[in-house]
């Protein structure tokens, strides 16, 4: 499988590049004790510096995480509760004036929610495509530190719902907010066990933007030109 | 790209009499620094963050080979498949098989400057594969077919009115027949062309800002959110990266990423950062079925161990240009190649050539604002230093230069004989200009007194008023 390469050369550069590395380091492959050392540390997970910011409590760092996100154009709302989430979700339609029709990830989060009770939206379930207006999507957790969801693709939460659809909205529970990217790696690490980090996991600050012409900031360059959070509970 | 750092000084000279140019280069000028001092100063751990960012960086050059492996493991354990590559002609070679398998017609690409260094594009392009930028910057440039001016904003030297003149030629076949003037619509065109473009490519290719050795993750940072659209829509996923990315763990990236994007354009985090892992797992029901990381090294292990390893830390996040005096004068093309700016000045006479990029060591006042804002402290004017005494030694560059610099080191060598030499030039000079204090023209000093007045010496020289002052005898 792994021929796939350029065959011999890809074998004969690899050897070259690492040969050039240690040749250009005055050594050989690193000692064992070094590698182990080393190894230990990768898998030590160790912090480095946490910003203040970043280390306050629960309820302080939802504010943090809502005040970032308005200031980075988003929109925040917060429910008691997940059976909330539709009529909000119809109501942000019609303010926005957005068609009545949703696309949502195939995640039982979502799809339980009791959406039948809005007969007049229309609700499809699968992966983001080019015609969907509106995508909705779990965030795993988010990061208050600089008011950014962490979105962990898998079968029930393809991430390309958080980016074709011209606007995206995402749900938040409210237990999986932290302070720093590193709580939410640790988490994160506890979701996936040993299967490894999910194909795709996307950080989103706001919704997309460009500066390319002439460093105007404008909304809406690729990605979803609005993005709506709803903070679902309480955190208990 | 074809290399033009030899034209440097004709480069410059085009460059100081571009209109448009001018008004652009004062946008980044004020804008992005503005914006970095910011977003620093509403960090307090700002500074820590960057010695951390450094000292993760220097342990990642230290033992690049271990994490390289690491990092190699991870990813084929994903199933996904890494290309070691020692040049650009076998980046190319690879990518061109992975395209082939693929029997791919359209290429999507995230921005890339790795693709700017081995000229991708046009290689494609010659295989009869059509590369499509997605990065409006770079989609900018790409119409006009030019090279990127800035590493994190390629089409910072266009101005509205150039982008609209470029959609109105280029849109016309997809339907849109008015010039349009409103940058917000110029935006939504762009948009509205390049979606299709995204779910037909066969293929999607991305850099890397980083790779992450622990995981095996590659991983992006846009605003636009094109980098994910086209990692995750063709079947097939390249990355293209040089192998200084490497960072050891989430931790380590999570501490560089809060350096990042503050250091660039001021943001505390730019609107998405992606991690991709390997190709879809079975289950999914999306994502690319091929995942493959190009690994280049680009002359980058020949640094190693010199003077120049401390260039390897650079996470190309701009602020050294964006600060840079000599760069907001003559803009990112007069450089003449991929890299512009002090991080260019520094890099590229070791990628070029030196003979081919004297001129751009030299095209710095050392006035340090780019080693100040450095997120991982590079010493660009040390190295800079450091190619100016190369050239000199290895006897690169006009005969006269070389002359006046041996001149000027006879003298300096002999403190007495300078003090009394220079005491006579400025006597003379002084002489020359007369009444009027400044001299319009001088042999050999052509190139300061064809665009303005040499101001003549006044009164004695420093080391002159410093004897006379008796503070130079003290302790």
């Amino acid at each position: 499988m792994e021929e796939i390469g350029a065959g011999d050369t890809k074998m004969n550069s690899r050897e070259k590049i690492l040969g050039r590395i240690r040749s250009q380091k005055g050594r050989g492959p690193l000692d064992p004790h070094k590698a182990a050392e080393l190894k230990a540390k990768i898998e030590g997970h160790k912090r480095n510096i946490i910003p203040k910011r970043a280390q306050i409590p629960a309820a302080a760092q939802v504010d943090l995480f809502q005040q970032k996100m308005e200031a980075l154009l988003a929109t925040v709302e917060r429910v008691e509760k997940a059976s909330d989430i539709p009529a909000r979700v119809q109501d942000y339609l019609t303010r926005q004036n957005f068609a009545a029709r949703i696309k949502i990830s195939p995640s039982p989060q979502l799809m339980d929610l009791g959406w039948e009770t809005i007969p007049t939206l229309e609700v499809v379930t699968g992966a983001g495509a080019e015609e969907d207006e509106v995508g909705i999507s779990p965030a795993f957790a988010g990061i208050a530190e600089t008011g950014t969801l962490m979105m962990a693709s898998g079968p029930e939460t393809p991430s390309t719902v958080n980016f074709l659809p011209e606007n995206h909205i995402a749900i938040l529970d409210v237990a999986q907010m932290m302070g720093s990217y590193e709580e939410a790696w640790d988490s994160l690490r506890d979701h996936i066990g040993e299967t490894g980090m999910p194909r795709t996991v996307n950080l989103i600050s706001g919704p997309s933007r460009t500066a390319d012409i002439e460093q105007r900031l404008i909304m809406g360059a690729h990605g979803p030109k609005t993005l709506h959070v709803i903070l679902v509970g309480d955190g208990t | 790209m074809q290399v033009t750092s030899r034209n440097f000084k004709e480069n410059s000279s085009k460059a100081l009499k571009d209109d448009d140019l001018r008004v652009a280069l004062n946008r980044v000028k004020t804008g992005f620094t503005t914006a970095r001092a910011t977003a620093a100063s509403e960090l307090p751990e700002f500074e820590e963050l960057r010695n951390k960012s450094r000292d993760i960086k220097n342990d990642v050059l230290e033992n690049l080979d271990y994490y390289l492996e690491y990092f190699e493991e991870k990813v084929l354990a994903q199933g996904g498949h890494v290309h070691w590559c020692s040049n650009a002609t076998e980046a190319k070679a690879a990518i061109l098989k992975i395209c082939r398998d693929a029997d791919a017609k359209t290429v999507t690409k995230g921005k890339s400057m790795i693709t700017e260094e081995i000229a991708l594009n046009k290689f494609l392009a010659a295989e009869g594969i059509e590369p499509i930028e997605t990065d409006l910057g770079e989609y900018i440039i790409q119409l006009a077919d030019e090279p990127p001016s800035h590493i994190i904003g390629p089409a910072v030297h266009k101005t509205k009115e150039q982008v609209t003149e470029l959609f109105y030629e280029h849109h016309q076949k997809y339907g849109y027949t008015e010039r349009q003037e409103d940058p917000e619509k110029l935006v939504g065109e762009a948009r509205a062309v390049l979606r299709h473009k995204y779910v037909t490519a066969d293929v999607g290719i991305t850099g890397a800002n980083f790779l992450v050795a622990e995981t095996g993750s590659t991983v992006i940072v846009t605003n636009e959110g094109n980098g994910d659209l086209t990692q995750s829509l063709p079947k097939t996923h390249i990355v293209v990266a040089s192998l200084e990315k490497i960072i050891p763990t989430l931790e380590d990236v999570s501490t560089v990423m809060r350096v990042l994007a503050r250091s660039a354009t001021g943001q505390e985090m730019s609107v998405y950062t992606t991690f991709s892992t390997g190709p879809k797992r079975s289950a999914d029901i999306d994502g690319p079925e091929n995942f493959h990381v190009v690994l280049l090294d680009g002359g980058r292990t020949e640094m190693l161990g010199t003077e120049l390893e401390e260039l390897l830390r650079c996470i190309r996040c701009g602020a050294c240009m964006n600060h840079c005096p000599v760069y907001h004068a003559v803009g990112g093309h007069s450089y003449g190649w991929v890299y512009p700016g002090p991080i260019g000045a520094a890099l590229n006479p070791q990628m070029v050539g030196l003979e081919e990029a004297r001129h751009l060591p030299n095209a710095s006042t050392f006035c340090g604002r780019c080693e100040e804002v450095c997120p991982v402290h590079i010493p660009l004017p040390k190295i800079l230093r450091h190619w100016r005494e190369k050239a000199f030694e290895q006897q690169i560059g006009p005969k006269p230069e070389r002359w006046g610099i041996e001149l000027w080191g006879f003298f300096a060598k002999r403190p007495t004989l300078y003090r009394l030499v220079t005491g006579i030039a400025a006597r003379v000079l002084t002489k020359i200009a007369g009444r009027r204090g400044r001299i319009k023209s001088l042999p050999l000093m052509g190139g300061w007194t064809s665009v303005r007045d040499l101001p003549a010496p006044q009164g004695a020289t420093f080391m002159a008023q410093w004897k006379k002052s008796g503070r130079g005898t003290q302790k």
